[in-house]
């Protein structure tokens, strides 16, 4: 047994589930980060649920969104209009 | 337009306007610069548009909170102090109108916003993992570890199917966690910003986004399974 063997055991697949978005976004400590990754290693479950999750943030970034839309032009007209409106100050 | 060269004295002082451009910028708008403001519909009014079609249903639904979004912001100028951007500030008065206008349309259930922690609990079924008593408690079994999916060369991106399939699972998170998936994942907002628009924690926007894309990750799996089974 490595060391970084034994260090990937301090983590369990069902806690570690919870953290793959802590630790994605660089918010766990260097200690929590180096247990993960060691475990990443020697648990291939895990790694291919890591591996989904950044999938699914792939996908969600394809997500089909309106098209570039602008506002009309009576509508920026109207809103030009409001600002001279406005009192200053 | 003439005439206008000098900025209303009577403003709040800005304490923090984080650069001089925005500054500046800022010292143009309250001067009622109509072309300082024509600009920022326009650089900002087409990710306005999309952002608010995640909190309503139609197209004219999505103008009118946008366009209300600009009065309220026109009315804001003088008494904006700058301690967030102006960008920030405005997609702030966006999302706030988005919402009210969601909740009208039957779009955004306002009770979920109320009970966040009705959705707390493990985001993966515990079944799926070995027991106390087992030799690795915790750890996956056979049957419950996620199998591997048969996506494309792009990561499963490109399937029209998979596309509708994640838009879907996204349209039926609880609200914040909608919210958040919505700003970062979809639209690429960085963290910082989502938390002043949503005026929630670094720690609380983790949690909903956590949430959120183990939802969808689920959804996918589902999706998978059946693919493959």
């Amino acid at each position: 047994m490595t060391h970084d063997h034994d260090r990937g055991l301090d983590i369990r697949c069902i806690d570690l589930v919870e953290l793959v978005t802590d630790y994605l976004e660089g918010a766990v400590d260097e200690e929590r980060r180096t247990t993960i990754e060691a475990h990443l290693r020697l648990c291939e479950p895990c790694a291919t649920y890591v591996e989904q999750m950044r999938t699914t943030m792939r996908n969600l970034g394809h997500v089909p969104v309106q098209e570039a839309q602008q506002l009309p032009d009576p509508v920026r007209d109207q809103l030009l209009a409001a600002l001279r409106a406005e009192p200053q100050g | 337009m003439k005439g206008i060269t000098e900025p209303p004295p009577p403003a709040p002082e800005i304490v923090e306007a984080q650069d001089p451009a925005e500054r500046q910028l800022l010292l143009r708008l309250r001067a009622r610069d109509e072309r300082a403001f024509d600009d920022l519909v326009r650089a900002w009014s087409p990710l306005m548009l999309r952002v608010a079609h995640g909190f309503v249903s139609t197209d004219a639904s999505a103008q009118e909170v946008v366009q209300d979004t600009w009065l309220g912001f026109i009315k804001g100028l003088g008494t904006f102090e700058g301690r967030s951007s102006l960008r920030t500030w405005a997609f702030r008065i966006l999302v706030n109108i988005a919402k009210t206008r969601g909740v009208k349309e039957h779009r955004v259930t306002p009770l979920s916003s109320l009970a966040p922690d009705s959705d707390a609990g493990p985001t993966v079924d515990p079944s799926r993992f070995r027991d106390a008593d087992d030799q690795y408690p915790g750890g996956w079994t056979p049957a419950g570890k996620p199998q591997r999916w048969d996506t494309d060369p792009e990561g499963g991106v490109l399937r029209g199917e998979v596309r509708v399939l994640v838009s879907a699972a996204v349209d039926t998170l609880p609200e914040r966690q909608r919210e958040v998936i919505v700003l970062r994942d979809i639209h690429g907002f960085e963290s910082d910003e989502v938390c002043a628009l949503l005026a929630i924690t670094a720690e609380n926007q983790r949690v909903l986004l956590h949430r959120g894309r183990a939802k969808v990750r689920a959804a996918l799996e589902g999706y998978y399974a059946k693919e493959t089974g």
